[in-house]
């Protein structure tokens, strides 16, 4: 993803059928790949999450902590604002706000991904390893390759944010990064509230 | 061959085409083949034979029209030299014949499907009443056990005939596949779980199966035998195995065989019982209980002796070939060369031939 | 990590750090490519490379089990041989050589100048060969000592080179495929191989996905596409949805192999069906992976060499959708004797045998195509036809696979052996080698040699039938899959002997094709524009495609346009060739090969060449972050990759008429593509009348 957002690969000059553009067509593909890949993660956690692992076994369920969450979780639903915030003010051609907003977004990125590390710090100290039970094993699998994917959507925040501090402005290819960074930033957002639902409150 | 070429061209097929027909004849003497899953022995194997073969049938059929169809396309309509014919008319489809070729292949596999899933239902679960037997597979051999008795045996798997079996199948350590083609089909030992398969021989006699599943460096020597006899020899062979282990004789070379059991790194292993009882949970891998060893014709995961009507000669030979060095024979096998002497060999054969 | 920032020089040309490489001839020219033949010609001769060497391995293995109680291999080497050999000719040969022909054949069928993503296109190129260099380094890497508590023979300690490889079978079963049973690398080497290759595999997936639906020639509807290039499609969709799963599956697998996770480790409570589940889930939609491609090759061919359209285009085309779409919901077919419920089994079993409705549709539309045709047996149109006889035989044993319970006596056994081969090797191989040779004069612009090709045919047809038929039979006869020997008792010897002699004529068809292909590249008989009176829109072009494909894009009113444009009908319906057809033809392939302007293209780059090496650099890191230097080689290939895409999306633009969009003042002379004025039509290219077929 990140290689698309940053490479302006366009085959030359031709009409694009559907009327999308190649990159943003080629997000939505891929992004629709993504949702299978969190489905079997998804998938195996919930497998895992109710089986027996023996008297004393550990289950990730006994060690959530739902306000925490709730709020990391509400961190992340408002970076999806901030992004749209900074995909319009770039519209209205605003590059400063833009600017302020990418920051932002990449900013809310980062509280995410720290609250996911003091709370797997947390369950660690706990008790509860990667090795411990298989439930444990898919739940650090899941949520870990959901933190992966929210560091992969900074990494490419901030390259967008930088060029706007260097060059002053983005240009109209690089709006249309922003618009691809965008749609994966909402993509990872999405998952990451059927994450919440599925993983942490249906219980 | 599906397509006929030009004259002259035709040679292209006929040289490899009649070494072909060479090998064939040559292949077709006539050879037991104890595997042979088309030589089925009870009713289960049975029953699947039954629903194979008009499946097998309707599958020729359809073969040889639509092979037809193709060779005899191909033979009008192919280009000749000096045969002009007219331009082809361009058709490009019907909707009346797609409905055709959708139709019919569709109530041939309705057709099939029927008895596929009523036999299906039939054969998947044991009933009630079927006599028990546990499998647990291993790297690489099979071990048997008898809930209604106790007994414990490896190997060689022995049933009563005309008695419904239901093998209660579980791995110790990797995937399994539990296949005595002349029986029945297969089913997989998994680990942590329990898999049933259902056995039932007509006839006393032996039957040969093996590990289907790949299970990893010896797969190919883990092979498997049931072996059903009439219900007063599976009394007497379960009494038998009940029993703790012949003593061998004072002075005779099997107490020196004995001796050098007790003393090796056998012990860390296997169990004979009367000789060394240790907690079966304290063996360093499970291994197949020797009490009887010599009342099991195979042994080596049912490879050893070879061939169908192996000698106790052959037997005894193939014993102190196995005990020499395992590995050779099983590669990766759990039993290590030990670095016995020929002497300790020959000692340690002679014991374990009393095993009866 | 914002490394390089620093060097994205946007507002000058001629000041950007990142030169574009602008060969276009040379071995850099390869390396630094992004245009879609180069691309589609460097997957063929990889794949065909890996194609000996899994080629190889089979007989190898074939060797081993022409006897009973074979000495020729170990243990250890045998388990490599055959789980490379899968590996190789599913992974390393047919999927890349499919891509060969997506690559090449794509833009040229649909009428683009190139993919949607060229540098996207290479980079999956590169991942796929640095993939492949990272399966086969196990060769030397590659350990594979006994389970924990084994011994080896002669008390060694590792199992020998041959050994080393891959050994766990390609569907790496768990639990054997975990730490406990196969320590040593032999198992890292395949899932984290296969883990890149996946990577190579969705990116092309996207690339293709895109190209089909943003970039056709003006007025080709979606039912104007060519059948090859609704299969492209189709595959390219199987890929999308099926390579997360196994993408999945491998990461639980790696990270119970290295970091302790339990998932499969069945005493501590993991399962190891749910690999089967996530492997075959993966596992099923691969095969049609596998076979769609031939089927579209098939497709076009099938029409040309009968001078008829294909019978029922829209049924093919939907068939192909229904096989793709039912293939995911058949995969616990390979399951039957795993022990899953009784209900599912029966359940998967009808859905499988539905599959069997619309390759039954494929077949009889290829039937009714030929049928009442003007067909000429040239080389392609005899593997084409061969590809449907043994389709056909594969597709029946398939059926007898549906039901249930004959599959648990058929699974494991040579019986499946023989069934897939008679799919993929009769399927896709024949149909892949038709495609090869139908568009030999399309790649090369000479004409192969028609009596090797024709040798080339029977030779593999009879080594086919002669290595997979008796397998068949081997199978029922209690011939189980994956053992090193087999008992001679067991009475399996004869036929396998004859199978042996099969695989070694097989071998020897091969070196036909390899003889004719190395002489007829060079000195074969200049190609004919459209040398097979043919259908679609790569044939209006001169031979070999010039750099730029069309020089005028072309517009298209019908499925088959090439053809309307060459013939009318009768009243009756026949074809008749337009008076000017000739001139039509030399007409078009004069203007596509003489461009009347600049036409640019994508630019050369090193960078995909470098985001395949960093992976790999990734791949071995993971599989040795235990050693002290595995966490730096880790580290310095995440480096390598993301620099290299960092330095990507710094890379000049290559195009260079948009300066507004990328505030690209310069001419662009500095990094923009590289424009053809004119361009020679090669030797041979247009011919005149007499030489055309009628």
């Amino acid at each position: 993803m990140a290689d698309l957002a940053h490479g302006r690969d366009e085959a030359p000059a031709h009409h694009q059928l559907t009327g999308i553009d190649n990159r943003k067509l080629g997000m939505w593909v891929f992004l629709s790949s993504e949702f299978l890949f969190f489905g079997a993660l998804i998938n195996n956690y919930l497998l895992f999450k109710g089986r027996d692992f023996g008297p004393g076994a550990l289950y990730p369920v006994e060690l959530y902590d739902i306000p925490f969450t709730s709020i990391s979780s509400f961190v992340l639903l408002m970076s999806s604002l901030t992004m749209v915030l900074a995909h319009s003010a770039l519209a209205r051609r605003d590059q400063a706000q833009a600017r302020t907003w990418l920051f932002a977004t990449a900013l809310l990125g980062v509280v995410f991904v720290s609250g996911q590390y003091f709370e797997f710090a947390e369950f660690i100290l706990h008790g509860l390893k990667l090795n411990v039970n298989p439930a444990a094993s898919a739940f650090y699998l899941l949520t870990g390759f959901h933190g992966a994917h929210v560091v992969i959507g900074v990494l490419m925040l901030l390259v967008l944010a930088f060029k706007s501090v260097r060059n002053g402005s983005l240009s109209e290819a690089e709006g249309l990064n922003v618009e691809l960074v965008g749609l994966y930033w909402h993509f990872v957002d999405i998952i990451w509230i059927v994450i919440f639902v599925l993983v942490y409150l249906i219980q | 061959m599906n397509l006929r070429k030009r004259t002259g061209r035709l040679s292209f097929g006929r040289a490899p085409a009649a070494l072909l027909v060479l090998v064939l004849l040559g292949s077709c003497g006539r050879v037991e083949q104890p595997l042979n899953s088309f030589d089925s022995q009870g009713p289960i194997a049975e029953r699947i034979n039954a629903l194979f073969w008009p499946v097998f049938w309707i599958a020729v059929v359809i073969f040889v029209l639509v092979q037809g169809a193709l060779l005899l396309t191909v033979f009008l309509f192919r280009e000749r030299r000096g045969k002009e014919r007219p331009e082809p008319k361009q058709i490009t489809g019907s909707t009346r014949l797609e409905l055709l070729w959708t139709v019919i292949p569709t109530l041939i596999l309705a057709g099939i499907a029927v008895p596929t899933v009523a036999t299906l239902f039939d054969l998947a679960d044991c009933p009630p009443g079927a006599m028990d037997i546990e499998v647990i597979g291993h790297q690489w051999w099979f071990e048997y056990r008898y809930p209604d008795s106790g007994a414990v045996t490896a190997n060689i798997m022995a049933i009563p005939e005309d008695t419904e079996i239901c093998a209660r199948m579980t791995s110790d350590d990797v995937l399994h596949n539990f296949w005595i083609p002349k029986l029945a089909g297969k089913r997989y030992l998994v680990p942590g779980q329990e898999t049933v398969q259902r056995l039932y021989a007509e006839e006393p006699g032996e039957y040969w199966g093996h590990c289907a599943e790949f299970c990893g460096l010896s797969h190919a020597r883990m092979r498997a035998r049931v072996v059903a006899m009439t219900q007063g020899d599976f009394d007497a062979w379960v009494d038998d195995q009940l029993r703790p282990a012949v003593m061998p004789a004072p002075g005779s070379e099997a107490e020196r065989g004995m001796e050098v059991f007790l003393a090796s790194a056998c012990i860390g292993c296997h169990i004979i019982d009367g000789v060394n009882n240790p907690d079966p949970a304290t063996l360093t891998v499970a291994s197949p209980d020797l009490t009887h060893f010599a009342s099991r014709h195979v042994f080596a995961g049912a490879t050893l002796p070879a061939g169908l009507n192996p000698t106790r000669a052959d037997w005894e030979a193939d014993l102190r070939k196995w005990l020499a060095d395992p590995p050779t024979w099983k590669p990766g096998s759990f039993m290590p060369d030990l670095g016995l002497t020929a002497d300790e060999i020959d000692a340690l054969a002679a014991y374990l031939s009393t095993l009866e | 990590m914002a490394i390089d920032l620093t060097t994205e020089t946007v507002e000058r040309s001629e000041t950007t750090v990142f030169r574009r490489p602008q060969l276009t001839t040379g071995f850099w020219s390869w390396i630094t490519t992004a245009d879609h033949k180069k691309i589609g010609l460097l997957y063929g001769y990889t794949a065909f490379f890996f194609f000996i060497a899994g080629g190889v391995e089979a007989l190898l293995i074939r060797i081993q089990l022409s006897g009973p109680e074979g000495a020729f291999l170990s243990a250890a080497e045998y388990n490599g041989l055959f789980t490379t050999h899968a590996i190789t000719m599913i992974f390393l040969f047919v999927m890349p050589i499919s891509a060969a022909f997506f690559n090449y054949l794509l833009p040229l069928m649909i009428g683009a100048r190139d993919v949607a993503f060229p540098r996207m296109n290479a980079v999956s190129y590169w991942i796929f060969l640095f993939g492949g260099v990272f399966i086969y380094s196990s060769l030397i890497f590659g350990t594979n000592p006994a389970p924990v508590g084994g011994s080896l023979p002669g008390g060694a300690a590792d199992a020998e080179m041959l050994g080393s490889i891959p050994n766990s079978g390609w569907f790496i079963y768990a639990p054997n495929s975990g730490a406990a049973y196969s320590p040593g690398t032999a198992v890292d080497f395949a899932a984290l191989g296969l883990q890149m290759l996946g990577v190579a595999s969705l990116i092309s997936a996207v690339n293709f996905i895109v190209t089909i639906l943003n970039m056709r020639a003006k007025g080709m509807r979606l039912l104007r596409m060519p059948v090859f290039v609704w299969m492209t499609f189709v595959v390219a969709l199987l890929l999308l949805f099926s390579l997360p799963i196994i993408a999945i599956a491998l990461f639980m697998l790696t990270f119970d192999r290295q970091f302790g996770t339990l998932f499969f480790v069945a005493e501590a409570g993991g399962d190891p069906i749910l690999w089967q589940h996530l492997f075959w889930l993966f596992g099923h939609p691969e095969v049609y992976i596998l076979i769609l491609p031939a089927m579209g090759i098939v497709s076009e061919t099938l029409p040309v060499f009968s001078k008829k359209p294909l019978f029922g285009y829209p049924a093919v085309v939907f068939a192909g959708a229904a096989i793709a779409f039912l293939g995911f919901g058949v995969w616990a077919h390979h399951m039957f004797a795993s022990g899953i419920p009784t209900v599912a089994q029966a359940a998967f079993g009808l859905s499988t045998m539905t599959i069997a409705i619309p390759t039954g549709i494929k077949i009889f539309n290829w039937l009714g195509t030929v049928w009442g045709g003007k067909v000429r047996l040239s080389t392609p149109m005899l593997f084409s036809l061969g590809f449907v006889a043994l389709f056909v035989i594969g597709g029946l044993s398939g059926v007898t696979h549906a039901v249930v319970p004959s599959d648990w006596q058929q699974t494991d056994t040579y019986y499946i052996v023989a069934h897939f081969h008679y799919v993929l090797f009769g399927g896709s191989i024949f149909g892949l080698f038709a495609g090869i040779y139908y568009w030999f004069p399309k790649l090369t612009g000479r004409m192969y040699n028609e009596s090797l090709g024709k040798w080339h045919f029977w030779l593999m047809f009879i080594g086919m039938n002669l290595t997979f038929g008796p397998m068949h039979w081997l199978g029922l006869q209690g011939m189980v899959r994956r053992t090193w020997v087999y008992a001679e008792e067991a009475g399996l010897g004869p036929w396998n002997m004859a199978a042996t002699v099969g695989a070694f004529i097989i071998a020897v068809s091969v070196g036909v094709f390899m003889v004719n292909w190395m002489y007829s590249k060079r000195r074969g008989r200049p190609a004919p524009d459209d040398p097979w009176d043919a259908r679609t829109l790569e044939w209006t072009m001169p031979s070999p495609t010039p750099e730029y494909n069309f020089a005028v894009e072309p517009v298209v009113t019908s499925l088959d346009d090439f053809w309307h444009q060459k013939y009318d009908e009768d009243e009756e319906g026949r074809a008749v060739r337009k008076e000017k057809a000739d001139e039509i033809v030399a007409d078009l392939i004069y203007t596509n090969g003489h461009p009347d302007r600049e036409i640019h293209l994508p630019a050369p780059s090193y960078f995909p060449f470098f985001v395949g090496l960093g992976i790999m650099l990734i791949a071995y890191g993971i599989m040795y972050h235990t050693k002290p230097w595995g966490i730096p080689l880790l580290a310095a290939g995440a480096v390598v990759t993301v620099a290299a895409f960092v330095a990507w999306g710094s890379e000049p633009l290559e195009e260079i008429h948009d300066e507004d969009d990328h505030g690209n003042g310069g001419d662009g002379g500095d990094g923009g593509g590289h424009g053809i004025e004119t361009h020679e039509p090669p030797a041979g290219a247009v011919l005149s009348a007499g030489e055309r077929r009628a």
